[in-house]
């Protein structure tokens, strides 16, 4: 039944596809297109756990926090792992290493094997920061801070990198045009590679 | 026995038993020992020994010997059962007396308590690794299965669970489980490997076992809602093109999918092997992208958010993105796990008892599709020869393979290469890096790293792990 109307989804393409969904129109012998179980979700439903916050911007709640109330921040509820100096600290138990928990540096070494990804020398775009301290941070309290917070921390962050200027006020305005050093830093997958 | 040998068996369990409380941590030689020791079996002896020095493995045949007969050590009362196993009392003759009866286990049965495989955990207890040493066949036990969490394991009522499904669709959906358990299902066994497997393995041979550099993929038949059929209870707009999961654990772990996927053979799967999924493995639900880097594979599966582009998550950013060292780019949305094959048999740090024939296994798998073929060296490569693959050969799933060989006594390196349905077939080492440059840096991982991977044996029959760059 339904591995039937899959290989016609790939077949065709998703966005046929699409217009088919809304029609119904493929479903096998003895199946019904439509199913009557569930329940529609509402605006307020959906809102309590919508928080993923794309690229663009599109979501970031109100609110806003610049370097000097980050840095309050950020000592009370992130240099622990992260290190006073934001370099990570090592050696915490039942913690990634302390490479991993680095912010900042690390530009220029991409091209080395020695590598060093941060958020400042790696990360895209700064809506990933936001979206990920606001959904995952701190680690003991994870989605706890304030969308103030949040934006202040980041400020903190990205000042700290010297990608923002530490007089930047974070908002949801603000931030989608933060420009990372590392933006243009990907490339879509060319796997399968041919081996010589 | 002598009170000696009761206080051999004493100080061994003992010492079973402080190892098993430290699972997670590394596994000392001196722990392998004891665990080795504790074994009764005279053809296992050495063969699948974890331990690797000759002093160790006198050890263990001086406590046999000792013993007298090797056949059957009775195990001390205070004696804890591994993880998954009950202690009974070891019968005399048990010929003589009526077994115990059923349903002293409570309806769910246990493994042998003397059994004693376990995951091992990272350092870091973010992952989990499968003892593909001593697996078999092709099913890995739902309790075996590898881990790999981003904020631990959460404790989900089923009950109050909801799987709600919205963005750019036409009717916003919610989801409880019985809900989903009414749609029609399907069942396919996969393997799921997690993208990092292997990647500290690129520059040198860096873990001793197949554990611990290979165990990070595992096999289950799962079961679960084709995710087409839930796509299109909601309806999608024509824009829909990428859909974000996002799980119900501390990370509230998202990762963008490609709606392609999600209408061809995604699932959302609340059943493993024939049950429901363990709490591990994202109970009461989770997404399955068939063939694809395990972490994708949202667990705790709670919203489901359809958009036309993705969000570039934490988890596919500065995670799980491939850095190339030879351009300085990173390839984003590297999600196909390409063929990869190992040896689990023999595999580090055991030990052959002698020259004479033994059957190399082990498992092969690729993300594209079935394994065509796979091919063994025991000469570090030079010459190659097909294994036989045994049935059945699934898409996506790992294929057991079996070669025979003779030992001759003489130092050999074993290898094997898979190539999938598709004509990839595994590359070196070498071949990867002169590819993508190399990566040696702490806190950065080579990820889809699916290199040959090499297993030394040395003339008095010890196997390590060897790499081709020395």
């Amino acid at each position: 039944m339904c591995i039937h109307w899959a290989d016609a989804v790939r077949r065709i393409g998703a966005a046929a596809v699409a217009s088919m969904l809304a029609l119904g129109a493929v479903h096998a012998q003895g199946y019904p297109s439509k199913f009557e179980f569930g329940q529609p979700a509402s605006e307020q439903e959906i809102a309590v756990i919508a928080i993923a916050i794309p690229a663009d911007g599109k979501g970031l709640p109100s609110g806003q926090g610049d370097y000097a109330r980050g840095k309050q921040v950020y000592e009370t509820a992130c240099a622990a792992c992260h290190g006073a100096d934001l370099m990570g600290v090592a050696n915490i138990p039942n913690m990634p290493a302390g490479a991993s928990l680095r912010l900042i540096g690390g530009r220029g070494t991409l091209t080395s094997q020695k590598a060093v990804a941060t958020v400042e020398s790696y990360w895209p775009y700064a809506t990933t920061l936001f979206d990920y301290i606001r959904r995952a941070m701190p680690f003991t309290a994870p989605g706890s801070l304030s969308a103030d917070d949040v934006y202040a921390v980041c400020a903190y962050i990205l000042g700290e990198a010297k990608i923002i200027d530490k007089t930047t006020m974070l908002d949801a305005q603000t931030l989608p045009r933060v420009e990372m050093p590392n933006r243009n830093g990907f490339i879509s997958d060319p796997r399968p590679e041919i081996f010589k | 026995m002598s009170s000696s040998d009761s206080d051999h068996i004493d100080t061994t369990a003992r010492a079973l038993e402080a190892a098993l409380a430290r699972i997670g941590e590394s596994i000392t030689e001196a722990q392998a020992r004891e665990i080795a020791a504790l074994e009764d079996c005279e053809c296992k002896e050495g063969m699948f020994a974890l331990a690797t020095s000759r002093r160790a493995l006198l050890s263990v045949a001086s406590a046999v010997a000792a013993t007298g007969a090797a056949a059957v050590l009775p195990r001390p009362a205070n004696a804890k059962a591994p993880p998954g196993a009950v202690e009974y009392p070891v019968q005399a003759d048990s010929t003589k007396e009526q077994g115990r009866m059923m349903g002293v286990d409570g309806g769910y049965g246990s493994r042998s308590q003397f059994e004693t495989e376990v995951r091992w955990a990272n350092p870091t207890k973010t992952a989990s690794f499968t003892p593909m040493q001593s697996g078999y066949g092709i099913i890995t036990p739902s309790g075996l299965h590898y881990e790999r969490h981003h904020g631990g394991i959460p404790n989900i009522d089923p009950a109050r669970h909801r799987l709600v499904i919205h963005g750019t669709v036409d009717r916003p959906m919610k989801y409880s489980l019985a809900d989903l358990k009414r749609f029609p299902t399907v069942s396919r066994t996969y393997f799921m490997e997690c993208s990092g497997t292997t990647g500290g393995e690129l520059m040198r041979a860096n873990q001793p076992t197949v554990q611990r550099t290979h165990g990070l993929v595992s096999t289950s038949e799962w079961t679960g809602v084709p995710l087409s059929t839930l796509l299109k209870q909601t309806g999608l707009k024509p824009e829909a093109a990428w859909v974000l999961a996002e799980g119900a654990d501390a990370a509230v772990m998202t990762r963008s999918v490609p709606i392609d996927k999600c209408l061809s053979d995604a699932l959302v799967v609340f059943a493993q092997n024939g049950e429901a999924i363990r709490p591990e493995q994202g109970y009461p639900l989770r997404l399955f992208l068939p063939g694809w880097e395990g972490n994708i594979s949202i667990k705790w599966l709670r919203r489901l958010e359809v958009s036309d582009k993705p969000f570039y998550t934490r988890e596919e950013t500065s995670k799980y993105s491939d850095l190339i060292t030879k351009t300085g780019k990173a390839r984003i949305f590297t999600f196909t796990m390409e063929a990869k094959s190992v040896i689990t048999f023999p595999s580090g740090e055991m030990r052959l008892p002698g020259p004479g024939f033994y059957e190399i296994t082990g498992l092969a798998w690729s993300g594209r599709g079935k394994i065509a073929r796979v091919e063994i060296s025991t000469d570090g490569g030079k010459t190659w020869g097909l294994a036989a693959l045994q049935d059945p050969a699934l898409p996506i799933c790992q294929t057991r393979f079996r070669f025979p060989w003779v030992w001759d006594g003489a130092p050999a390196t074993l290898q094997s290469r898979a190539t999938d349905e598709t004509g990839y077939t595994q590359p070196t080492h070498q071949q990867l890096i002169a590819e993508r440059g190399p990566l040696d840096a702490p806190g950065m991982l080579f990820y889809h790293m699916n290199a040959i991977q090499s297993w030394g044996v040395a003339p008095d029959g010890s196997v390590k792990n060897v790499h081709p760059l020395g």
